[in-house]
């Protein structure tokens, strides 16, 4: 339930840019929300809908990419997104992978309407 | 009417609660003080491992508790019979303990008589992953009444934490729990994960639990030499 205070803090952030920017409204907000994060992307669209309402966001389009947790093979180099929990490497067996990304919490990009 | 423009961003969503809590933990490395972020569903044995850790502690021992609550300071009071400083936070209806709550309760205390500070956040397993509080390191709680799947269900937390402990384990005569399982989920998430099994009720396993803390301690001052 702290998906409310995720979606204010984006809404924040895509405010501070477009002002920066002296943008008239964001037309799209995208997002990298890892599976380690903790969030729950539905109910950060849901929050963000409701909070959107009379900001330069009011008709943003909010865009997740969410993002596997990926793990790299020390011995081989292999690097793959881990399934149903399997943290040995597909190519050669290694069993002691290293973690690379799967945590995400990022706003990666706007799209500006601009004045 | 102008075409859209992309702007590349690439910022943390939670960029201003790691702000803060990049300054906490500067200012806990500099002074040299061991701050641990206890995290677990609510009821999962909190308050009682800080309560039985606060006891076996001297008194001359330099710790301090943070504890947060929605609601209520019942657990402050709990804790504040040990004789150590202890502060209530109360979110009043945040699921989770923040940076800033951290900073404004720390504002007035002087932290050069801390050596040992302990944040028992608010009982929730999903949102209090995400705030960092500028913790040295988060500590898991899986009580043997809850699901050996709890690992599995919330893995989040047991990624980011570095020490998992299972607590109530005097329990486990009297439920379908398999400690080996709920060991082996854990270690499913996150590889080197260290483990404890502890009865604060009974004391089972609390040298262990004493002795990590101590060796956290340890770790943390020759680091710093």
């Amino acid at each position: 339930m702290h998906e409310m205070g995720i979606a204010q803090s984006v809404i924040d952030m895509a405010t501070r840019e477009a002002q920066l920017k002296n943008a008239r409204a964001v037309l799209r907000v995208s997002l990298s929300i890892g599976e380690l994060s903790g969030v729950d992307t539905e109910s950060l669209v849901f929050c963000f809908d409701c909070l959107k309402q009379d900001t330069l966001l009011a008709s943003a389009a909010l865009e997740i990419a969410y993002k596997r947790r990926r793990h790299r093979c020390p011995s081989c180099a292999h690097e793959f997104d881990i399934l149903n929990l399997e943290l040995a490497c597909p190519q050669c067996q290694n069993e002691a992978t290293q973690f690379l990304s799967g945590d995400e919490l990022e706003l990666s990009q706007l799209e500006l309407e601009l004045a | 009417m102008n075409p859209p423009v992309m702007e590349k961003v690439a910022q943390k969503i939670l960029s201003e609660n790691d702000r803060i809590a990049a300054a906490l933990r500067a200012s806990f490395l500099q002074r040299n003080i061991l701050c641990v972020n206890l995290i677990s569903s609510p009821g999962s044995g909190k308050t009682l491992l800080l309560e039985k850790t606060l006891e076996a502690f001297p008194k001359t021992e330099r710790v301090a508790v943070l504890t947060g609550d929605i609601q209520t300071d019942n657990d402050a009071r709990r804790l504040a019979r040990y004789g150590f400083p202890v502060r209530q936070i109360t979110t009043a209806g945040a699921c989770h303990l923040d940076a800033r709550m951290i900073e404004k309760a720390l504002a007035d205390w002087d932290l050069s008589t801390i050596e040992t500070l302990f944040i028992e956040n608010v009982g929730n397993l999903v949102c209090p992953t995400a705030y960092d509080l500028g913790e040295e390191a988060k500590i898991v709680l899986l009580s043997v009444t809850e699901g050996e799947d709890k690992p599995l269900k919330y893995p989040g937390i047991f990624f980011k934490s570095d020490l998992a402990v299972f607590t109530k384990i005097d329990l486990l005569p009297f439920v379908p729990f398999h400690l080996d399982e709920a060991h082996e989920n854990a270690r499913r998430i996150h590889p080197s994960i260290e483990m404890i099994d502890l009865s604060a009720h009974t004391g089972q396993g609390m040298d262990a639990w004493m002795q990590w803390l101590a060796a956290r301690k340890a770790k943390r001052n020759s680091a710093c030499a």
